[in-house]
C-alpha cells in the first residue's frame, strides 16, 4: 500500500516537472510553472521521506534527515531572497555545483556501501560473483561521481569568475592536458568495472581528485561571452548526474527530472552557441580567449571623441527614434530604473524609444530582459536581434549602455578575431551611436572595439547609473 | 556482444524512460522565447535538485555507528536542498518581475 503510494507520489512529480517546464516556457504561465514543479518536488520529498522502503526497511535518521533539510531551506532562502538581480547567474551557477556536489556524494558513499556490503565484488576470487547487476551498479556510480565532481568543481569556478574573484587562466597545451585528464579518467572507471582489482578504492578517489581537477581546468580558461554556454552546459551535467542517482535507486522521478533537464539544458547551450556562432566542440574544449587567437587581430588605431552630457541630451531630445543597447554595465550599475525613466521621459517629448536586446548581452542568456522587467519595461519594446538590426537602420540616435562584444564591428570584417562570425547588433547602421561606458577599457572577452573609434561614434564616460541620471536632468531642462 | 544486448533488455524499462524524456525535453525547450532563458535555466537547475531524494535516500539507509556515512549523507541533504529551494526561491524572485506584464 505505502509503495503504492510513493509509485503515486513520483508519478506526480515527474509529470509536475513536465508541465512546470512547460508553462516556464510562456510568459504569461512562467511564475506559476515554476511553483506546479517546486510542488511536484515537494510531493516527491515528502513521499520519500515517509514511504521508501527498500527490502521492507523503512528509512531511519530521521532528525539528521529533517536537520539537513532545515539547515539547506533556511541557507537556501536567505541567500535566494538577498541575492542582487546582477549576480543572478552566479546564483544559478552556485546552486547548480551545490546538486553536482550532491549527486557525487551520493556516489561516494554507494561505493563504499558497495564495498562494505559484498567485499567480494572487489576480490580475486574468480569469476563466480560476477553479476551484471554489480557491474551496471558500479557503472552508474563512477558515472555519477564524474559528471557531478566536475559539474561542482565546474560550478564553482564559473561563480568565482563570474562575481570577479577568479581570473581567467590558460597555458600552453591546456587542451591536451584537459584531454589527457578526461581519457586518464575514463580508463580509471573502466579497470576498475571489468578489472575490479583490489586497490579500487584506492583508484576511485583518484577518480574524485582527477574529476574535480577536470572541472576546474574546464572552466578556467574560458572567459567572456562564453560563460553563459558553460553554465548551461553544467546546468545539464547535474541533469545527467541525478538521473544516474535515478538509475541507481531504479527510482522514476529522478530519472526523467535528470534526463529532462539533461536534454533541455544540451539543447540551450546549443541554441546559445549557435547564437554566437561557435561550435559546442570549440567551447568543450575551451580554446575561447586561447593561446593563438588573442592578439591576432588587427591593431586598431586612431582616436574616439567625447561628447558633453548636453549635446547627447540635444541629440536624444530631438530624434525620432532611439534604441538602446543595454549590457552587462547596465546591469552592474544597477541603472535599469533610470534607464527606464530615461525611456519614459523622451517618449513624452515624442521619441519612440525601443531596447535591442541581443542574445547574450550580460553574463546570462534572457539576462536584460529580467533586468528590464524589474524595472517595468513593457515587454513590447524589447526587440530580439533580427528584429533590431533592421530597426538600427531607421534610428537616429543608438545609446549603447554598458555593452561591448555584442556590438564588436569586428565580429564581421575581421577573420582574424577570437569572436569572428558571432551576430552582433549592427549598431553602426544608425545616424548616430552614443556608447556609454566607464573607461576605454576592452569588454569581457578582452578585445578592442573598432566601433568606438568610427566618426559616428562619440564617448559618454561614466558609471551607467550617474551618467542616466544626468543625461535624464539635462533632457528634461530642453 | 550477447552481453550488451541482454543489458539493454534487462533494463529496458528505464533505456525507455531516458530516450522518451530526451525528446520531451527537446520538444519544450524548443518553444521558448529568448526572454525566458535565464528563468528557464534557473528553473531547471531547481528541477535536477531532485537528486536530493537520492541524499535522503542514502541519509535513511546509513547505520547508526557508521559515522562517515551519516556524515557524507548529512552533507548530501544540506547541499541538495540548498539546490533545490535556492533554485525555486531564485526562478520565482526572476518571474515576478514578468508579473504586471502580459
Amino acid at each position: 500500500m505505502e509503495l503504492n503510494i510513493l509509485a503515486l507520489c513520483y508519478l506526480l512529480g515527474s509529470v509536475s516537472f513536465i508541465i512546470g517546464l512547460k508553462m516556464l516556457s510562456n510568459p504569461a504561465s512562467a511564475r506559476k510553472g515554476n511553483l506546479v514543479a517546486a510542488t511536484g518536488m515537494f510531493i516527491a520529498i515528502v513521499g520519500t521521506i515517509f514511504l521508501y522502503q527498500e527490502n521492507g526497511q523503512k528509512l531511519h535518521n530521521y532528525s539528521w534527515i529533517f536537520g539537513g533539510l532545515l539547515i539547506g531551506t533556511i541557507i537556501g532562502t536567505v541567500m535566494a531572497k538577498k541575492v542582487q538581480m546582477t549576480a543572478m547567474p552566479e546564483m544559478v551557477s552556485l546552486f547548480n555545483g551545490m546538486g553536482g556536489a550532491c549527486a557525487a556524494l551520493i556516489s561516494i558513499i554507494e561505493f563504499k556501501h558497495l564495498i562494505e556490503v559484498d567485499p567480494r565484488v572487489f576480490a580475486h576470487l574468480g569469476y563466480a560473483f560476477f553479476s551484471h547487476l554489480d557491474q551496471t551498479k558500479l557503472l552508474i556510480i563512477l558515472l555519477g561521481l564524474i559528471i557531478g565532481g566536475v559539474s561542482f568543481s565546474g560550478s564553482m569556478i564559473a561563480w568565482g569568475k563570474l562575481n570577479g574573484k577568479i581570473k581567467d587562466f590558460s597555458f600552453k597545451g591546456q587542451h591536451i592536458f584537459n584531454l589527457l585528464l578526461l581519457i586518464a579518467n575514463i580508463l580509471l572507471a573502466a579497470y576498475i568495472i571489468i578489472g575490479r582489482p583490489e586497490q579500487s578504492p584506492f583508484y576511485f578517489y583518484i577518480i574524485i581528485f582527477l574529476s574535480l581537477l577536470y572541472g576546474v581546468f574546464f572552466v578556467l580558461p574560458i572567459g567572456g561571452a562564453d560563460m553563459p554556454v558553460v553554465i548551461s552546459l553544467l546546468n545539464s551535467f547535474t541533469g545527467v548526474a541525478a538521473a544516474c542517482g535515478g538509475f541507481l535507486y531504479d527510482n522514476k522521478v529522478m530519472l526523467t527530472g535528470g534526463i529532462l533537464v539533461g536534454a533541455a539544458g544540451t539543447l540551450l547551450t546549443i541554441l546559445m552557441c549557435k547564437a554566437m556562432n561557435r561550435s559546442l566542440k570549440n567551447v568543450l574544449i575551451g580554446s575561447f580567449g586561447g593561446t593563438s587567437a588573442v592578439g591576432a587581430g588587427v591593431a586598431i588605431t586612431g582616436s574616439y571623441k567625447e561628447i558633453s552630457l548636453s549635446d547627447a541630451a540635444v541629440i536624444m531630445g530631438y530624434a525620432n527614434k532611439v534604441l538602446i543597447v543595454p549590457g552587462y554595465g547596465l546591469a552592474v550599475a544597477q541603472a535599469q530604473h533610470v534607464c527606464h525613466e530615461l525611456e519614459k521621459t523622451l517618449e513624452s517629448k515624442g521619441v519612440e524609444v525601443k531596447y535591442a536586446i541581443h542574445p547574450v548581452a550580460g553574463r546570462m542568456p534572457g539576462h536584460m530582459n529580467v533586468l528590464l522587467a524589474e524595472a517595468d519595461v513593457s515587454y513590447e519594446k524589447l526587440l530580439e536581434m533580427e528584429v533590431a538590426n533592421e530597426e538600427f537602420k531607421t534610428a537616429d540616435v543608438v545609446l549603447v549602455l554598458g555593452a561591448n562584444d555584442v556590438v564588436n564591428p569586428a565580429a564581421k570584417s575581421d577573420p582574424a578575431s577570437p569572436i569572428y562570425g558571432m551576430p552582433i547588433l549592427e549598431v553602426e547602421e544608425a545616424k548616430h551611436v552614443i556608447v556609454n561606458k566607464r573607461s576605454m577599457k576592452p569588454g569581457y572577452a578582452g578585445i578592442e572595439n573598432q566601433l568606438f573609434f568610427q566618426p559616428k561614434t562619440s564617448m559618454l564616460f561614466g558609471d551607467a547609473k550617474k551618467a542616466l541620471q544626468d543625461l535624464l536632468a539635462e533632457i528634461r531642462s530642453i | 556482444m550477447n552481453q550488451i544486448l541482454e543489458w539493454i533488455s534487462l533494463h529496458q524499462e528505464m533505456i525507455y524512460v531516458v530516450v522518451l524524456m530526451i525528446f520531451v525535453g527537446i520538444e519544450i525547450i524548443g518553444k521558448v522565447p529568448s526572454v525566458l532563458h535565464t528563468p528557464l535555466m534557473s528553473g531547471a537547475n531547481a528541477i535536477h535538485g531532485v537528486v536530493i531524494i537520492g541524499a535522503i535516500i542514502v541519509m535513511g539507509k546509513a547505520e547508526e555507528g557508521n559515522i562517515a556515512a551519516l556524515i557524507l549523507g548529512f552533507l548530501a541533504v544540506v547541499l541538495g536542498t540548498l539546490n533545490v529551494v535556492g533554485g525555486f526561491v531564485v526562478t520565482d524572485r526572476m518571474l515576478e518581475m514578468f508579473k504586471k506584464k502580459k
